[in-house]
């Protein structure tokens, strides 16, 4: 049985690691004694570091966000029903708010017209985030490929790419899964630490001076401009 | 101050009416009461996609309606015209995407109807076959999806039980779950398996009692049937009026269905009825798409007892692929082989509107051909996109719960409103 994945480079790495191990054995004695006694602090104790196993937590409870596009979202419904249960890896808690959601699934493809849309979501979620682009259009605009749609990658980053048109739902369990390693692998958080990307946050223009209302999607003209 | 009422709708400029739509700080003051508007979507787990609903509420009562559309504009029209004939059909069945054999055998049929062609029998019940399965798809989703938006989370396990088994069925005849292109111009893609009629024969024989158990979670469940029973009906006039077809359209007594009215596909051979309402109210609809169920499983069964043998896709090579052992042999079948996949099929001119029955209503497909191998246009008539704009009229007066529970009822499915 392997009990941690911490490699012991150094001397004193290693006496520290029989230090905590022979500590532990001081905690037990009593119950167990002789060589059974050090079977078992060998087989139960995990040295870890607090970051790995938070890391282990998140990528173990992911929140999607309840998101839907298009072809690929009848697909994505089909994850968390009882064929294939996405209960079983702690991914099945959706969620309708993006304040809430941790893993944005892009299922469909994203028109010019949305793409701003999504990315005011994704601007939203709290971090760390990450960002699946299922199917084709949402990676590469697909069987499309007109003027259209726009590939997600172009307007925000995206850590899993799932082919397919539309892949199945198996398809986007195995994203799921790679990204649940990923997770637990890489104890950097937020795209913009793993992408080096600060300085990117999304800027709030500042309202005109003399506007009456507050306009959230811009643009917009008053009754008397339109009349 | 910016106000949503018939002044903003009556601007012809559609830009300029959907940027006039903001969130002011000031009240908007109608009489003495201040409405508000709520905007609802574009993304927002119970409009069904990414439709966005613009609503000005006096309290929890709904003054007004408008949606807005576009989010998932895809330009399958456009991109259907830069296609030849046949390579266009991928593209149209990503548009309604719960209805893609509907969407392939509408356009089939009418660039068959261009062409002249006669479709083979066996081709036209493996049609009905799989248009009905899909049918039956459909309305599983939707019943999941919609019951799931009024609270009722068990009904939408077992729907989605039932449409793994028939996605399973697609798969084995066609290779795909979703976007099977298997309905194609002068037939269908190919035949059918060994063994795949016994698997759907399996399928029919569970699914009618598999309704008993939707309708005994939702027909006997009191919450389920005040949300339901009475809310926001209207009368057929006003419903064909709006161009409404499909179970809302039979929901209110009007028994008008393309299977019937203009058979295609050989839908005159089988037996089956039109079930319809007689409120016109959110629970007929309801009742209406789940007897539709049953009677799609009674046409599906007819179909595989009368299955004809016979080839599955016309004998025409100038529309139909030649059969792969040919092209060792057959120096013909070689160029025929070749033509079709470089340059595609040559359509004579003319227009053409060819409409079928889709689980939403009337699905149409319109197409002018100059000639050439590729359209000069395709045009679809969505049933999602035209019910859609029976909203505002059936929900005015409501209470907005209400309005997401007529949403999902009317089941639009935003792919085919925006195309």
């Amino acid at each position: 049985m392997e009990v941690t994945r911490q490699k012991l480079e150094s001397d004193v790495e290693r006496e520290k690691f029989r230090v905590k191990q022979l500590r532990a054995r001081d905690m037990l004695r009593g119950d167990l004694e002789g060589q059974e006694l050090e079977d078992y602090v060998h087989e139960r104790v995990l040295t870890s570091t607090l970051e790995k196993a938070f890391d282990w937590a998140r990528g173990n409870s992911m929140f999607p966000l309840t998101f839907g596009l298009a072809c690929c979202a009848i697909e994505m419904m089909s994850i968390p029903a009882s064929r294939l249960d996405i209960a079983r890896f702690g991914f099945e808690a959706f969620r309708a708010s993006p304040r809430q959601a941790d893993l944005l699934i892009l299922s469909g493809r994203i028109s010019i017209k949305m793409a701003p849309v999504i990315r005011r979501i994704y601007d939203q979620m709290l971090e760390p985030k990450y960002v699946i682009a299922m199917g084709a259009c949402s990676s590469s605009m697909g069987v499309f490929n007109n003027y259209a749609i726009v590939p997600a990658d172009k307007f925000m980053p995206v850590d899993v790419h799932v082919p397919g048109c539309p892949p199945r739902p198996e398809a986007l369990m195995h994203g799921i899964i790679e990204l649940r390693s990923m997770v637990h692998e890489d104890p950097t958080l937020g795209w913009r630490a793993r992408y080096s990307a600060y300085g990117t946050e999304e800027v709030i223009p500042k309202p005109a001076a003399d506007a009456t209302g507050v306009n959230v999607f811009g643009a917009g003209g008053t009754e008397d401009e339109i009349a | 101050m910016v106000r949503l009422t018939t002044e903003a709708r009556e601007l012809s400029d559609y830009r300029r009416r959907e940027e006039s739509v903001s969130f002011s700080e000031e009240t908007v003051v109608e009489g003495d009461r201040e409405l508000l508007t709520l905007n609802i979507g574009p993304h927002h787990p119970a409009t069904h996609g990414v439709l966005r609903l613009v609503v000005t509420m006096d309290g929890e009562i709904i003054r007004d309606v408008n949606p807005v559309i576009g989010y998932l504009h895809t330009g399958i029209e456009k991109t259907a015209e830069v296609k030849s004939y046949w390579k266009a059909i991928p593209v149209i069945e990503r548009m309604d995407y719960l209805a893609y054999y509907f969407n392939g055998m509408g356009y089939c049929g009418a660039v068959e109807k261009l062409l002249g062609i006669e479709v083979p029998r066996r081709a036209q019940y493996l049609r009905v076959i799989h248009l009905e399965l899909n049918r039956i798809m459909s309305h599983l989703v939707w019943l999941g999806t919609s019951m799931l938006d009024l609270g009722a989370i068990s009904v939408w396990w077992y729907c989605f039980r039932e449409r793994e088994q028939l996605l399973d069925l697609f798969e084995m005849s066609s290779g795909q779950r979703m976007h099977t292109r298997y309905v194609q111009v002068g037939g269908v893609g190919e035949d059918i398996p060994p063994g795949w009629e016994e698997k759907v024969r399996e399928f029919l024989a569970i699914m009618p009692e598999r309704c008993e158990v939707y309708s005994d979670l939702l027909s006997k469940n009191e919450i389920f049937l005040q949300r339901m029973r009475g809310v926001c009906p209207m009368e057929a006039e006003v419903l064909r009026t709006l161009g409404v077809t499909g179970p809302l359209l039979r929901a209110a007594g009007d028994p008008w269905d393309l299977r019937k009215a203009m058979p295609y596909s050989s839908y005159d051979e089988f037996e089956f009825k039109i079930p319809i309402g007689t409120q016109g109210d959110n629970y007929d609809r309801y009742a209406v798409r789940l007897a539709e169920i049953k009677e799609s499983v009674k046409i599906v069964e007819q179909a595989l007892d009368g299955l004809p043998e016979g080839p599955y896709i016309t004998e025409d090579r100038k529309v139909a692929l030649p059969p792969r052992h040919e092209l060792a042999t057959s120096m013909e079948a070689l160029i025929h082989h070749f033509k079709l996949v470089t340059e595609g099929m040559r359509v004579p001119e003319g227009e053409v509107y060819n409409a079928i029955e889709g689980p939403r209503g009337e699905y149409g497909v319109f197409i002018r051909s100059d000639g050439s191998s590729k359209p000069a246009r395709v045009h679809m008539r969505d049933p999602s996109f035209i019910n859609l704009q029976a909203t505002p009229m059936l929900v005015e007066g409501s209470l907005l719960a209400d309005m997401i529970a007529t949403l999902a009822v009317m089941d639009p499915i935003i792919g085919g409103v925006d195309r």
